[in-house]
């Protein structure tokens, strides 16, 4: 049986984190999106691509090594997060994963500032991440000395990886240097925890401003950009996600950093799954693959990753209640 | 299973396969050889050639060579099942249609893998585009031949059509062709691609499925000899999609038949793409522009113009997208792009590209297999004299060109011999519809391209053809209206000696020729007796100052329809203020009724000007968040050759509706009696139309038609004369293409003379596609 290597491993950066630039609107300011033509292309990405068999079954496996998985719900417990980072050790019931060769186990577990100490103890040793949503998730409309106290807070509490949401007053108002301000602090408020920004693309309406909030996010440091919060009435969808990681390219290319992409809410099913790496591989290469910058945050998508690969094993259609809950 | 780990290093895609089990079973069923499909069942195979798929070079089946002999079968067969067929109600027929687009529907998987095995291009797009749009086509004129009566009143039929088709989208324009056609209550034989005949027959076989009646569909497969046989066969209508070159030879080859055509030939087509375009979506366009089908598309985006700020970025993110794309196997779903259909096709790719690349071209390509496949290639440095810029190179090569003002970019646009496609990428709607309005193409996208619809017209200007498909304009071409019958006789040539005249009084008045606001003399220094006095005796170059002329007049086409149509009453105004005046000219000139004449041509100015500004487009539903706008426009210069009789009433009832739409137009008169139209445009001059709208060159009219015909500036030709006239301006007009209408003889006082028909003659469609989102 071959491993992959350990997740801790998996989840080093094979790449300085993002400095940052001084805000620079001339990178974003003007530039298109036109609507139609990004349809246009993300509805082509899974009809030019496909993957079959032992492709298919790789892929889903990979897409587990990204996967964020997440609970942010008002009726979390200790006990649910508990069983949460189990399935996170384990995403896959061990018989499914001799046959397929692998060992592997979730990109982190996502969870709210306060799950965080129960998280950290549940994954002791296994050297999965946790993630905390800060920064009075999710509508983020909280002042902002607390917004960074909470971060901070989080930090202290073990989380390695920040998912801050963004003011989207300042995104529709174009107040770009209140954006880049704020999420600057954020970074400084992270220390050496990842920042991923939410930019909630579903209440910034057009392309054009999912385009410019990603790049003043990169400009003030975002290791990663993030779709959405999963409360928005829209949240990752294929159009925005193309327009965020031309975003990333756009900035790499003129800054020669790497930027993770993480697209987050609504995706539910291992065809999800699979279209979003084929953006990732189309649009930014094989390296936009790996956990250190592609991540999925989903919760109900790895059950059905799950019966998938099952399925790939024996031949037989699965059902949910033969794999365990997360 | 160590292979997980293996692919999770690379994360390669893999092969995904589509299954062709029920094709090869359907091609072992008919390992023996494929007859035709005439009269409602297939005929035994003659003499057999190989259809090959270009991926792999196998042998897939053995078609019959369609002898003249089977043509005339497939015709006779037509002609037999013609009456039934236009017999039955359009709903009857709608019911047939219907069927058809169900059953292709229903068989849709076998009629893209079919496809994509013999076209080589992949399944993706045999799957996604070709068969839907198939499918789209059969119900739309479904639709239409419910709503025949309603919305074609008095129209009828041709009867038997030919049509023949091309290899590039062998089923797709199988459908483009019959769906009208019988819709319309006519009867077809259709003439596959040799390279491509399979989706063809397989048609035939669900059209005999679903109980079409015999012989309302015959198809014959065979070579470029089955199609010359199709088109000197007796058929009542052709329609021809394919190389310009053979466009041309149908053209003479039915010149004087009276036959009407419709020709859907190459481009070269402008892909523009400004500095504030979003230019990954303009890379994505590109991509579907050229690489689609391995641009084997005749309104290929070929001619990529780049704004000079945005050129380096965009050939960067070009090149890098080209890159990505797979190139191989056509049944593989992960292929972007599949075989070139013929390695006779590869060799003039490989041919075209190496003298580009002689001439200066710099190449960038991606990674090919062996076999009949051609790279993914941009080149560079192509400048707009040199044999990449110009030839229809039908093939995966993108050119790229940098232009640095709107101005620019129109100039390079429309500096083409064709005129099929425009694709025109920015963000600014007011740039979008400038240019949109200013490039010479029947189809125009704006930030999108290729796109098809059913209900959308799709058809060329200048040497990329004429006639539209697809909507109500599509049905048109299938369509007549009561024409009536008969040619003029011939005038006999004048004279240009004197002694010939009559003695005349009062002062002597000289008619000379009118060309650009001007009076002229002709050339020549001779003039001709007509009755009533002496006539210029214009010759080619006074055609060719005149076309000069009618040129410059370009702001005619751009004026309001306002201002067109103000500028025709005042022309009825100042008619009727002389009207004692021509009414002595028309009666000197032997008319009967020349108040009678005077009166109606006042009319028709009053009519045209009533039109000039309500002759409109449409907006089209077809997809989704998309405008789809048909825009008629004017062709610019158009010569008009008008008859004997009535020679006021004739001028005028050609002349206006051809200015009214904005056309600039080169009129040569009544050849026996010219001098009703000179006194005319003293009446032109006062009436404020602009120099060179109309010109005016009497003399011979059968010569100067022909003049008129062959000149590569003018863009139609109306021609009122003789059948051997008709005929030799048809021929004639074979050298740029242009869209000719050949009028028999009728009395232009009447119903005949005058009509919408002259204006859809006197215009050409633009569709204009524009997607919106916001």
């Amino acid at each position: 049986m071959t491993s992959l290597p350990a997740t801790a491993t998996q989840m080093a950066l094979h790449h300085a984190r993002n400095a940052g630039t001084a805000l620079e609107p001339a990178m974003f300011e003007g530039h298109a999106v036109n609507r139609s033509a990004a349809e246009k292309r993300a509805a082509q990405l899974t009809t030019r691509r496909s993957v079959k068999k032992a492709h298919q079954a790789a892929w889903l496996v990979n897409a587990i090594r990204c996967i964020d998985l997440t609970t942010l719900a008002g009726d979390d417990t200790a006990g649910r997060v508990r069983r949460l980072c189990a399935k996170a050790r384990q995403p896959i019931r061990p018989d499914i994963a001799e046959a397929l060769g692998v060992t592997v186990t979730t990109g982190a577990v996502c969870v709210y500032p306060t799950m965080v100490p129960h998280a950290v103890e549940a994954l002791e040793g296994t050297g999965i991440p946790v993630a905390s949503v800060a920064t009075g998730f999710p509508a983020g409309l909280m002042p902002l000395p607390l917004r960074l106290e909470e971060i901070r807070w989080a930090v202290q509490q073990g989380a390695q990886e920040i998912d801050i949401v963004i003011t989207r007053e300042h995104v529709l108002t174009g107040n770009w240097p209140a954006l880049y301000d704020e999420v600057k602090a954020m970074r400084e408020a992270c220390g050496d925890a990842h920042l991923k920004a939410i930019l909630a693309t579903g209440d910034l309406a057009t392309l054009g401003n999912v385009y410019a909030a990603s790049m003043v996010a990169m400009q003030a440091g975002a290791d990663f950009i993030k779709t959405s919060t999963g409360k928005e009435g829209v949240n990752a969808t294929l159009p925005v996600s193309l327009t965020m990681v031309r975003a990333l390219r756009d900035y790499g290319a003129i800054t020669g950093e790497r930027i993770g992409f993480k697209p987050a809410g609504g995706m539910k099913t291992a065809k999800d799954a699979i279209a979003w790496q084929i953006l990732m591989r189309e649009e930014l290469g094989r390296d936009w693959l790996e956990p250190d910058l592609f991540r999925l945050g989903a919760s109900s998508m790895l059950g059905d990753i799950e019966r998938q690969l099952e399925h790939h094993v024996t031949g037989r259609y699965a059902a949910a209640h033969r794999h365990a809950p997360s | 299973m160590t292979e997980i780990t293996d692919i999770l290093k690379t994360m390669e895609y893999g092969m995904a396969p589509e299954d062709s089990s029920a094709v090869r079973d359907w091609l072992a069923r008919h390992e023996a050889g494929f007859g035709h499909f005439i009269g409602g069942s297939m005929t035994a195979p003659g003499e057999t050639f190989e259809v090959t798929a270009p991926a792999s070079g196998d042998v897939l089946a053995r078609v019959t060579q369609g002898t003249q002999a089977d043509v005339e079968a497939a015709v006779a067969a037509a002609r037999k099942a013609q009456p039934g067929w236009v017999g039955l109600s359009g709903h009857e027929r709608a019911r047939h249609l219907y069927a058809l687009a169900r059953h292709v529907q229903q068989h849709a998987r076998f009629f893209a893998v079919l496809e994509s095995l013999d076209n080589g291009k992949p399944i993706r797009e045999s799957r996604d585009v070709d068969v839907p749009l198939v499918a789209r086509h059969f119900y739309h004129h479904a639709g239409w031949a419910e709503l025949m009566e309603t919305e074609f009143p008095g129209a009828a039929p041709h009867g038997v059509c030919g049509q023949i088709i091309p290899w590039n989208f062998p089923l797709l324009m199988l459908a483009w062709k019959v769906a009208p056609a019988l819709a319309a209550g006519n009867t077809v034989v259709l003439k596959p691609a040799e390279y491509t005949p399979l989706t063809a027959l397989a048609f035939a076989e669900i059209a005999r499925e679903c109980g079409l009646p015999k012989g309302v569909l015959n198809i014959v497969t065979g070579d470029g000899e089955t199609g010359a046989a199709l088109v000197a066969a007796d058929v009542d209508k052709l329609a021809f999609t394919g190389s310009t070159e053979v466009g041309r030879i149908i053209r003479r080859e039915t010149a004087g038949r009276g036959i009407p055509l419709t020709l859907e030939l190459g481009g070269k087509s402008p892909f523009v793409v400004f500095a504030d375009a979003d230019l990954d979506a303009a890379v994505e366009g590109v991509v579907d522009a050229i690489w689609f089908n391995g641009g084997q598309v005749c309104c290929a985006g070929a001619r990529v113009l780049v704004a000079e700020a945005v050129e380096e970025r965009f050939t960067r993110l070009l090149s890098a997208r080209m890159k990505a794309l797979r190139i191989g196997d056509p049944l593989d779903k992960n292929t972007d792009m599949g075989a070139i259909v013929h390695p006779v096709q590869l060799d003039r790719i490989r041919r075209l590209v190496a003298q580009g690349v002689a001439e200066g071209a710099e190449l960038i390509q991606g990674d090919c297999p062996e076999g009949c496949f051609y790279p993914a290639t941009i080149a560079r440095h192509v400048e707009p004299a040199s044999t990449l810029a110009t030839e229809e190179i039908f093939g995966p090569v993108a050119t790229i060109t940098s232009f640095r003002t709107p101005e620019d970019a129109v100039s390079l646009a429309n500096a083409t011999r064709y005129g099929l496609a425009a694709s025109i990428w920015t963000e600014n709607v007011n740039l979008a519809l400038d240019v949109a309005a200013q490039v010479k193409a029947g189809v125009v996208w704006v930030n999108a391209t290729n796109l098809f619809d059913a209900g959308a017209p799709f058809g060329g200007m200048r040497e990329s053809g004429f006639g539209r498909e697809g909507g109500r304009e599509g049905m048109g071409a299938y369509l007549k209206a009561p024409q009536p019958e008969g040619w003029e006789t011939a005038p006999e040539a004048p004279g240009a000696a004197p002694g010939l005249g009559q003695p005349q009084q009062g002062i002597d008045r000289t008619a000379k020729l009118y060309i650009g606001g001007k009076q002229a003399r002709p050339d020549s220094g001779y003039s001709y007796a007509v009755p009533g006095g002496l006539a210029g005796l214009g010759n080619r170059k006074d055609i060719r100052n005149a076309v000069e002329a009618a040129r410059k007049a370009k702001g005619w086409g751009k004026a309001t329809g306002h201002n067109r149509a103000q500028v025709l009453y005042y022309l009825a105004e100042n008619l009727s203020a002389r009207a004692t005046e021509f009414e002595a000219r028309l009666t000197a000139s032997g008319s009967s009724d020349a108040a009678q004449e005077v009166e109606t041509a006042i009319r028709r100015c009053f009519w045209y000007a009533a039109q000039a500004d309500k002759f409109d487009g449409a907006v089209r539903p077809t997809v989704g968040r998309h405008v789809t706008m048909m825009m008629p426009e004017p062709f610019g210069v158009m010569g008009i050759a008008c008859p004997v009789e009535q020679p006021l009433l004739g001028f005028v009832s050609l002349v206006l509706p051809a200015i009214a739409m904005g056309n600039a137009v080169v009129a040569v008169p009544s050849q026996t009696h010219p001098l009703a139209a000179t006194d005319l445009y003293q009446v032109l001059e006062t009436s404020d139309v602009p120099a060179g709208v109309v010109n005016i060159v009497t003399g011979e009219r059968d010569v100067l038609a022909r003049t008129l015909a062959e000149h590569d500036d003018v863009a139609a030709l109306w021609y009122a004369g003789s059948a051997e006239g008709a005929r030799v301006a048809e021929a004639a007009s074979a050298g740029n293409l242009k869209s000719t209408w050949c009028l028999g003889s009728r009395d232009w006082s009447g119903p005949d003379g005058q009509g919408r028909a002259f204006l859809e003659r006197a215009t050409q469609i633009k569709t204009i596609w524009t997607p919106y989102g916001a």
